[in-house]
């Protein structure tokens, strides 16, 4: 029989330990730095790390749970919009943008139910009637003026270096926490569902993984995660028009960010938002043709290299930073065949 | 001229090497009966030659012309017709718009719907039935027809006794029988020994993706058909 | 009372127009093309174009731009869709995502912000009504859209299921292998089928230009009433179409008459009901599955 079959089942690598080792480093860099960083530079960084946030969590749903939604601003907008209605209510600015993510959270169970019935691009238009509709809703608001919008007012309150940081580090921990929480499910039992499903529903299904309920998991993760990001991008941003915030252009941006970085993969999300931060600063202010360079692009990575920038590095060269799953390393080949 | 030429063609499932350097010729009007346990790449080379399978290496040809480059469609336009294993009908149209599929190639020749219904009479009733509410029998009669409705040269059938009740399968080979005498060059795989043995006037036989043993059923024993699909006496090589 | 009833079932055309070439694209080859409704309103565009700078009427124009659609069809199919399908079932979605991005955004840089109409070049079709019986009136150019799409509707119904092409289109749609070996040139078929939805998405942009206003970011408007329709009817179904279309108008013009808002938030909100319906019958739900 086999002789001399060798091998271990490992999560960490090599290239895993120092990259984690690197993040840790990062962050702690990244949380002294308002110490030393000009105003400018910090609002710059707490739009990178909402754009890391929704990219992570666009590339959950679409990347592990196989749900492509062409609406997930509708949970961006909700949870800037019940920031401003709990700010209102006499709520402290920063908590309300907190509680604002856990409600929207909420919401999110009762609506994966019919949601989650649907397949492929029923889903991702679905998602999208979802956004309009509540577009639409949040407009009858009298206190949002219908597309005149309104702000947060009583973060005006607070000295404003003070709560430039306080945003800064709120976004630093939401981000933190967002991908932390994230690593954490993946390395988990309910991971190794995730990237079953991902991999093969059908299969996954066949071997007892519970396809509906990890996906309505994810589809909840992906709502509060989404929702965080708009209250941190109404903090910055101070004012909330309901357009700008339920507006099909954030899935767009999505898109981009997790089909250029590398849909599927926990490290693809993070460089798929840093490209697009990149891109954004440098010409997010050349108007439409900007817009058609990010669809072109879309388009382009989707015809000619769906896997992403680092998917392609992955499958070339087998390189995986965060150990999310496991590698079977082989120690010496099979033995000869003992039979006569 | 021989019908079909094959030469030293490598089929591939992934990593599973199916077929191994095989190489058989088929003349014109022959009925050749291709046997060999599950796995030992009948359906596989069928497939190849029908033009669903993309070869490794190796070449086919037809009529004199290679072929081996040729898309699955236009094979149909010069005359090779799968019956595939499992039939693979419409299921959701109809028998008759199964048969009418069958012309999309335009091939001449005496093939029609009348025709078809004519040679397997149990369809007569089921004509503008769903195909996937027939019987066994009756949705190889119409995969059948479906593949005689192109006026194939060279007929390719897989199979065609899987899942079916004996006097089912006798019903169709009977109603086989006919073109088999008509000249239409056929390659069957079939189950069945002692019916492909009798049905064919060559059998050839494979064992994992070679092929083992071929020749005459007229002159060829059963014993050592049976010898060569079980491949005893065979020598195992060593990768 | 009677009068919004006939005016939703006439908007109802309209929407059963523009969703045809989607539910046919859909039941044909299983995706959603996101971009359906910018490509609308690219061929409204193009109509207005010919009809602003050489003076040919948009019923003219659709000489051009029909054959235009049909090869952009042709080309969507064998560039975009068929590559994209290949890479997995939820790249198309992304795919034809970003074109409508790329498309809407290079109207609005060709055309502008302004909102374009091509009822100034139909003449007095964009107003004239008939009377009906009661007192009545409707417009007859809702008239003409609702026998469009009928037209339409029944045609590709005919075409799928009795001639030569409607046949090898549904059985490249069931089994595209299977399809290979009984002499169909698959890929032939699907792009034909997708030319083909693109010419009605071609018909349906001259509607949607006629009858209102439309701008450069229309499309998503379009995509939505479409993809609508298409649902409450019954994916895959074409009188289903027909019938998804009215629901939604007449949905439509009852909440136009609580709110100014309520016109779009009562179709919105017909289809999640109609959608939440399905699922809680189970038996219905399963055969609309397996009819999609």
């Amino acid at each position: 029989m086999n002789a001399g079959l060798d091998f271990r089942v490992e999560r960490w690598t090599i290239a895993s330990r120092a990259a984690i080792a690197a993040a840790a480093v990062i962050v702690l860099g990244l949380v002294v730095a308002p110490f030393v960083l000009g105003p400018g530079a910090m609002d710059r960084l707490t739009i990178l790390f909402v754009y890391v946030i929704l990219a992570a969590m666009w590339n959950a749903l679409a990347g592990y749970a196989g749900l492509v939604s062409v609406g997930q601003q509708v949970f961006f907008g909700l949870g800037a919009y019940f920031t401003i209605r709990l700010a209102d209510a006499g709520l402290n600015p920063f908590v309300s943008m907190v509680a604002a993510g856990l409600i929207v959270g909420l919401i999110a169970l009762p609506l994966s139910f019919p949601m989650l019935r649907l397949r492929n691009g029923e889903f991702a238009i679905g998602m999208w009637v979802l956004a309009e509709l509540t577009h639409l809703l949040v407009n009858l608001d009298t206190l949002v003026k219908g597309e005149t919008g309104t702000s947060l007012i009583s973060l005006n309150a607070f000295h404003a270096p003070l709560r430039r940081a306080t945003i800064y580090w709120l976004a630093l921990a939401a981000m933190v926490a967002l991908l932390g929480g994230l690593f954490v499910l993946l390395r988990s039992r309910v991971g190794a569902s995730i990237q079953a499903i991902r991999d093969n529903e059908e299969a996954a299904a066949s071997v007892g993984v519970r396809v509906l309920s990890t996906k309505r998991l994810i589809f909840i993760f992906a709502a509060f995660g989404a929702a965080m990001a708009g209250a941190l991008w109404l903090a910055t941003a101070l004012t909330f028009q309901p357009k700008a915030y339920f507006s099909v252009n954030w899935t767009a941006y999505m898109i981009f960010m997790v089909l250029v970085g590398g849909i599927g993969t926990f490290e693809g999300a993070i460089l798929g938002a840093i490209l697009f931060f990149l891109i954004e600063t440098w010409f997010g202010s050349s108007g439409v043709w900007y817009l058609i360079g990010l669809g072109a692009t879309a388009l382009l990575f989707a015809l000619l290299l769906p896997k992403g920038i680092w998917g392609e590095i992955e499958r070339r060269w087998g390189l995986r930073l965060l150990p999310v799953g496991y590698r079977l390393n082989i120690r010496s080949l099979l033995g000869k065949d003992g039979a006569a | 001229m021989s019908a079909l030429s094959i030469r030293t063609l490598n089929l591939h499932h992934g990593l599973l090497h199916a077929v191994r350097d095989l190489s058989l010729d088929l003349a014109s009007g022959e009925v050749v009966a291709l046997v060999g346990a599950n796995g030992a790449g009948k359906t596989t080379l069928l497939r190849a030659i029908a033009g669903t399978h993309r070869p490794t290496s190796g070449s086919i040809s037809f009529d004199g012309a290679d072929i081996t480059a040729v898309p699955v469609h236009r094979r149909v336009s010069l005359g090779i017709a799968l019956v595939p294993e499992g039939r693979r009908l419409f299921a959701q149209m109809t028998v008759e718009e199964n048969l009418k599929l069958g012309t999309m190639s335009g091939r001449p020749g005496q093939w029609t719907v009348d025709k078809v219904i004519e040679t397997f009479p149990n369809l007569a009733a089921r004509r503008t039935a769903r195909a996937g509410t027939l019987s066994g029998g009756e949705q190889q009669a119409t995969a059948i027809g479906r593949a005689l409705m192109s006026n194939p040269s060279l007929l390719l059938l897989d199979e065609v006794s899987l899942g079916l009740s004996p006097i089912a399968v006798d019903s169709v080979y009977e109603s086989l029988s006919e073109l088999m005498r008509s000249g239409t060059t056929i390659l069957l795989v079939e189950q069945d020994l002692a019916r492909a043995m009798r049905v064919a006037s060559r059998v050839v036989c494979l064992l994992e993706g070679r092929v083992a043993l071929e020749g005459d059923t007229a002159s060829l024993p059963r014993e050592r058909v049976t010898e060569a699909y079980f491949g005893l006496n065979h020598q195992r090589v060593v990768a | 009372m009677m009068n919004s009833l006939i005016q939703g079932i006439l908007l109802g055309g309209y929407y059963a127009l523009i969703a045809s070439g989607l539910t046919f694209m859909f039941s044909v080859m299983r995706i959603i093309n996101l971009a359906h409704g910018s490509l609308a309103v690219v061929a409204a565009y193009a109509l207005f174009a010919l009809a602003k700078n050489l003076g040919v009427s948009p019923f003219t124009g659709l000489l051009i731009v029909l054959p235009l659609m049909a090869i952009a069809g042709f080309l969507l199919q064998r560039f975009v869709l068929d590559r994209s399908l290949r890479a997995g079932a939820l790249v198309p979605i992304l795919a034809t995502f970003g074109l409508a991005i790329v498309l809407d955004n290079t109207l609005f840089e060709i055309f502008g912000a302004n909102t374009t109409s091509l009822a100034p070049f139909v003449g007095s079709l964009s107003y004239d009504s008939i009377e009906l019986p009661g007192g009545i009136y409707v417009g007859v150019l809702a008239v003409y859209i609702f026998a469009t799409a009928v037209v339409v509707l029944v045609g590709l119904q005919l075409l799928l299921s009795f001639t030569p092409i409607g046949r090898a289109i549904r059985a490249t749609s069931e089994d595209p292998d299977t399809a290979g070996l009984v002499g169909i040139n698959a890929r032939l078929m699907t792009a034909t089928a997708a030319a083909i939805a693109l010419v009605t998405v071609g018909i349906a942009g001259a509607a949607l230009g006629m009858r209102g206003t439309f701008d450069a970011y229309s499309g998503g408007a379009q995509l939505l009433f479409a993809f609508e329709a298409a649902v409450i009817g019954g994916a895959g179904s074409v009188w289903g179409t027909l019938l998804g279309g009215i629901v939604l108008a007449l949905a439509q013009s009852f909440g136009a008459q609580i709110s100014p808002l309520g016109f779009l938030i009562a179709g919105h909100a017909v289809f999640f009901l109609v959608l939440f319906v399905r699922l809680l019958l189970p038996r219905l739900a399963e055969r609309m599955r397996r009819q999609a």
